[in-house]
């Protein structure tokens, strides 16, 4: 699955896509198919804070659960109710199933995330391991 | 059977028959007993007399069964399952390792299974030494300098630790803001920094699957609580530069909290407390033989330093003036109690006996052995699965499916055909930082002849997965059923029982239905 340019992408496998002062967090093509098959998404509460770096969430799946770490720092403003129900969603469409979308506290912060290319060239260091 | 493809030895199994078995619930028919009451001689008090409005209405639907059918009912079930008795379980002491016969002989000796919790404490003289014995036996063999039992198992055990930690540095006056754990770690590491109020911060293994001390030096600062550390690590490798970790985090007045999982690979070789640890836990599954996942109630002593011994749960054990032990109350620095009574006594009692029957020499053989054993595997296997680090083994070693993705065949396939072969499957994709893992820990239970029925099981599968990867793929093929959808049944589980519609109704309270 190609990855989209207009997202900004996160070492720990979140990407996230900007409108405004909104940002919009999912996970990657990569992440989920490391994951497995999805089986539960633990979202964060709307109006909860995040920080970049730090855990907002978690993802079970047959496997393991595994923190969110969240690209940015912010308000959480909504999650992605589809999830509670439907957490495959993560696995069949996991650059458009999104998990919250945040209110940026630093804007700034952004230009330390990675672009689509960077990303790519960590993923395929990572593979190689 | 799929007889045709299964081309491993018939060394280790043969298929045999099993019964099928309906649920209990299933079985049922109302008005079965295994009992027979004599008659009533006082009279006869309705239940609500007693409960009032704690009567239930409906009892619900209950499994009613004659004797020997609920005997036959757990005999045919029981006959469906792998056991440590029947062979060698690769997910090691995690689970399951042996559990001596001497243990289960101790433990039931009457004086031991008949003591009571609320038995006064001059008659419980017999219990309470068995407790202050086996608590100077684990804090001789840790090289620590209290301990307490309270703990109801590891993670609890975590937890309690991790309290310690913090009620140290709150008598310091700051309880800091964050615990630093390794990417290896179990993940109990992090829930319990969590649970105990602690920020976590994630610390990355260097390419020798250990810790970075540089990484480590720039990380710890004046709101380091700890770090929590397994050491050998869940790869099953030596902290080399333990002593290096334990002066970092002392510089910065931080703690350094061992996770005694891995505790067998070190008993009588070398001691957490001479290696700068403060603060560690024990799970005396693993370490000293103790029953484990269903068998019996865990037990994980938290051992810990001087400095910290002011903090533990109390009460704790002391020898009066007269002499006897007593439990001491009398703790105002305690974290409190963490639990209420020893439920778990009898794991004192097995993990004691398995300590004392096999002595000093004997506890470091076991060591010895289990390093053996997982190097011995590690030797026979280094050839056709891949090893993610080279760094030697301590008691287990962690494979990866690395060679055998390029065929389609991943860790969870290989551990299902395994299955096939007679064997438990080991332990899949954890730690997670090898992708596709293969953990296996023989311990020091298993014997050459065991363990080479297990690598040729093995280098078998090895083989299959270049030559026919699809019978791996499929597998396994010699049980009673084969893959669970385990992705719907964790999306949509069934979580109970529910009765059909309508049951044949059967006469209620008929002698020939009793016995």
């Amino acid at each position: 699955m190609a990855y989209p340019e207009k997202y900004k992408y996160t070492k720990e496998h979140e990407w996230i896509e900007v409108a405004g002062n909104v940002g919009t967090v999912g996970i990657t093509d990569y992440a989920q198919n490391s994951l497995g098959d999805i089986v539960f998404v633990d979202a964060p509460k709307i109006g909860s804070k995040v920080e970049k770096g730090a855990v907002f969430g978690s993802v079970e799946s047959v496997k393991a659960v595994s923190d969110l770490y969240s690209p940015v720092t912010g308000t959480v403003t909504e999650v992605n109710e589809e999830l509670h129900a439907s957490p495959e969603k993560l696995n069949t469409e996991a650059h458009s199933a999104w998990i919250m979308k945040v209110e940026l506290g630093d804007a700034a912060e952004l230009g330390s995330l990675l672009s689509a290319a960077d990303y790519e060239a960590f993923i395929a260091e990572e593979t190689a391991k | 059977m799929a007889t045709d493809k299964f081309v491993g030895t018939t060394r280790k199994v043969t298929a045999h028959l099993t019964q099928n078995e309906n649920l209990s619930f299933e079985k049922s028919s109302p008005g079965k007993k295994g009992y027979k009451l004599a008659p009533l001689d006082v009279p006869e008090v309705e239940a609500s007399a007693l409960l009032d409005g704690a009567v239930r209405a409906d009892v619900g639907a209950l499994p009613e069964l004659s004797e020997i059918e609920i005997i036959r009912h757990f005999t045919r079930l029981s006959t469906w399952n792998y056991a440590i008795d029947l062979g060698m379980y690769p997910l090691g002491s995690c689970t399951m390792k042996y559990n001596p016969r001497v243990n289960e002989f101790v433990s039931r000796l009457e004086g031991i299974a008949e003591a009571h919790p609320y038995q006064p404490e001059s008659l419980s003289q017999g219990a309470l030494g068995v407790v202050k014995l086996l608590q100077d036996c684990l804090i001789e063999i840790t090289g620590m300098d209290a301990i307490t039992l309270q703990p109801a198992a590891g993670a609890h055990g975590e937890f309690t630790g991790i309290l310690l930690a913090r009620a140290y540095h709150q008598s310091k006056g700051n309880a800091r803001k964050h615990v630093i754990i390794p990417d290896s770690a179990h993940g109990t590491n992090p829930a319990t920094a969590a649970s105990c109020g602690y920020q976590v911060i994630n610390l990355k293994s260097n390419a020798q699957g250990g810790v970075d001390v540089a990484a480590l030096a720039q990380m710890v600062n004046e709101d380091t609580a700890a770090l929590m550390l397994t050491n050998p690590s869940t790869i099953g490798v030596f902290e080399n530069e333990i002593h290096k970790i334990a002066d970092v985090l002392h510089d910065k007045g931080a703690l350094l909290y061992m996770d005694g999982a891995n505790m067998n690979a070190l008993v009588g070789k070398t001691r957490p407390g001479d290696f700068g640890v403060d603060v560690m836990h024990l799970n005396l599954h693993k370490t000293f033989s103790t029953p484990h996942g269903g068998g019996g109630p865990g037990s994980g002593p938290v051992a810990c330093k001087k400095i910290l011994e002011p903090f533990l749960p109390s009460p704790v054990l002391a020898q009066g003036a007269d002499g006897l032990l007593h439990w001491n109350y009398d703790r105002p620095e305690s974290v409190g109690r963490v639990r209420m009574l020893y439920g778990n006594f009898g794991m004192f009692v097995r993990a004691l006996a398995y300590i004392l029957a096999n002595g000093p020499d004997g506890l470091r053989q076991t060591t010895e052995d289990a390093v053996l054993n997982a190097n011995y595997i590690r030797a026979k296997l280094q050839d056709v699965y891949e090893l993610p680090y080279n760094t030697p083994s301590m008691h287990e070693v962690v494979f990866s499916d690395k060679r055998q993705t390029k065929n389609g065949v991943k860790t969870g396939d290989i551990a299902k055909r395994l299955i096939d072969y007679g064997f438990h499957p080991y332990t899949t994709s954890f730690p997670l930082i090898v992708p596709g893992a293969l953990m296996i820990e023989p311990t020091e239970s298993e014997s050459r002849e065991e363990l080479d029925l297990f690598v040729d099981a093995m280098r078998q599968i090895a083989r299959e997965v270049d030559e026919n990867p699809e019978v791996v793929i499929t597998a396994p093929h010699s049980t009673r059923i084969s893959r669970l959808d385990e992705t719907t049944a964790a999306r949509k589980p069934v979580l109970r029982w529910k009765a059909p519609a309508a049951s044949t109704p059967v006469e209620v309270d008929t002698p020939a239905k009793e016995w």
